[in-house]
């Protein structure tokens, strides 16, 4: 057998989608203009697939802190914290990260994927026990892989599900850690925390949540769904993520655990990869911020959220449940979904495609995220366009339904 | 936990409450049973599902929609299934002795 002969069901998934002329997963932004725009295919194109919830890639703050870095300090760190030493700043960010979550101990990673990796694979060992929702992210099902605890999956989204879990595990001995995301991220739901932490607070379990997509979106600090939902201190891991909201990348976990910083020399995710560059680091400490300084950006990403859920459930599309910073719709099948996404990059807008094996159920979707510096005309102008892609698909049906007077 | 499914019984006698719990043994045959009634919409062609049918290879089901039926046995039989013990899973009657194991271990 060669080596690629196990691929060979993927590999024929892959050519189907690319029968469309545009490889999905190969998509090349000729230019970026801002947070909303870029070149692609050498036309103008409206961005609403980049997680870029705050528009803060292009703000000018962030940007000139991290140019100054790099005048100060250099391109890079060539090497891990543990080998080369932290830089000042680093230190500085996790100090403020911790500040800003209201606990002691902060840990910054490299990327938010090494963040769950390193932290969920580490933290349960032998004879420990890892409970994750079923849609959980790549990165908590390969911190699974790594780790020497027995791993167990709930019903996603579903408290009851995880309490039947722990429930079985009886008397045994071992850790129990639950992993939860704030919001999933390709449906834009949120989990139903508070329910799930007294589940967790029933039975000794531990709670750990990533607040990737939520850092920002959620809580009236935008500290994620552990503030909206008043469980911050109920929660014994926050990991997030810089590469979102944040503008750049990286990741973080907090925690009140006196003993947290043990995990700096077991961590290989951490101790085995080169650490931050000034200018991410930099610009990172300037979007926390901004985040904390200027409330109306989560103001305005709701309203954008409203704008185009709203639109596009009034037009007939099948959503994901409730109003996100992701909005997912769903299609009938892989191919149509890949039609789509081409006719709308076609018509100037590009979003995401997720198709199985990414997605849950083995749904196919389009994954719009939404920015809070998208115009409201912009939205409309979406709205109207998938409209007509929709009918031309088959997706809605063909002739515009009689609507009533002012109904949106 | 009780050696196999368990249902709880609530009586009235003469104005008194007496709860007691029945203990029931689960069959193989029952739990394969469930497990090809799961199996059945990925059912290949006129190809019947056996004991000896290999899920991942035989039937046109993927792996995360294995892990999904996976979760709903074990709300049937009230067993959890840790994720390193599924990967080594390949027949329906591996899948079933796993469950009538796990149960009786309780």
């Amino acid at each position: 057998m060669g080596l690629f002969d196990r691929h060979a069901g993927l590999l024929e998934a892959y050519r189907d989608v690319r029968t469309t002329g545009y490889d999905p997963f190969q998509i090349r932004m000729e230019r970026v203009l801002s947070p909303t725009e870029a070149i692609i295919n050498g036309k103008k194109t409206l961005l609403v697939g980049t997680n870029n919830y705050f528009g803060l890639t292009f703000d000018p703050s962030c940007m000139d802190a991290a140019i100054e870095a790099i005048r100060a300090e250099g391109t890079g760190t060539t090497g891990s914290r543990i080998a080369n030493g932290s830089y000042s700043e680093h230190v500085a960010l996790e100090k403020e990260i911790a500040a800003f979550y209201g606990k002691k101990h902060c840990m910054v990673f490299t990327t938010g994927y090494q963040a769950n990796l390193g932290v969920i694979s580490t933290l349960a060992g032998p004879d420990d026990f890892l409970l994750i929702d079923a849609d959980s992210h790549a990165s908590i099902y390969d911190a699974c892989k790594m780790t020497q605890a027995e791993v167990v999956r709930f019903k996603h989204n579903d408290p009851g599900s995880l309490e039947a879990r722990l429930r079985r595990l009886g008397d045994k001995p071992g850790n129990r850690v639950v992993v939860l995301e704030g919001i999933y991220s390709m449906l834009g739901d949120s989990a139903p925390l508070r329910a799930f932490v007294d589940v967790c607070k029933k039975h000794g379990a531990y709670v750990l949540v990533d607040e990737a997509h939520s850092l920002g979106a959620l809580g009236e600090h935008g500290r994620g769904l552990c503030e909206s939902t008043g469980v911050i201190d109920d929660c014994h891991f926050i990991v997030g993520t810089f590469s979102k909201t944040l503008g750049a990348i990286g990741g973080y976990c907090v925690s009140d655990d006196p003993d947290f910083d043990i995990l700096r020399v077991t961590v290989r995710a951490y101790m085995f990869t080169a650490s931050l560059p000034p200018s991410i680091v930099a610009s990172v400490r300037q979007a926390l911020r901004v985040v904390q300084a200027r409330p109306e950006l989560r103001t305005q990403l709701w309203a954008n959220v409203a704008t185009l859920y709203d639109g596009l459930k009034a037009r007939g599309f099948t959503l994901g449940p409730e109003h996100g910073p992701v909005v997912g719709v769903h299609l009938p099948d892989r191919m149509t979904a890949i039609g789509f996404w081409r006719a709308m990059l076609d018509a100037g807008i590009y979003v995401n495609v997720a198709v199985p094996p990414a997605t849950p159920n083995g749904v196919s979707l389009l994954r719009c995220s939404l920015c809070a510096v998208h115009t409201r005309e912009q939205l409309e102008h979406m709205v109207e366009v998938m409209t007509g892609i929709g009918r031309q698909f088959g997706v809605l049906p063909a002739q515009p339904e009689l609507r009533v007077a002012g109904a949106r | 936990m009780l050696v196999s499914a368990t249902h709880e019984m609530t009586v009235a006698n003469d104005g008194m409450i007496e709860t007691f719990t029945r203990t029931r043994e689960i069959s193989r045959a029952e739990v394969i049973r469930e497990i090809c009634h799961h199996l059945a919409p990925y059912q290949n062609g006129d190809q019947p599902i056996v004991g000896d049918t290999v899920i991942a290879k035989d039937l046109t089901i993927d792996s995360l929609a294995i892990m999904d039926m996976v979760m709903e046995l074990e709300d049937r039989f009230d067993v959890s299934i840790p994720m390193s013990v599924i990967a080594e899973i390949h027949t329906v009657n591996e899948l079933a002795d796993t469950i009538l194991d796990l149960s009786a271990r309780g």
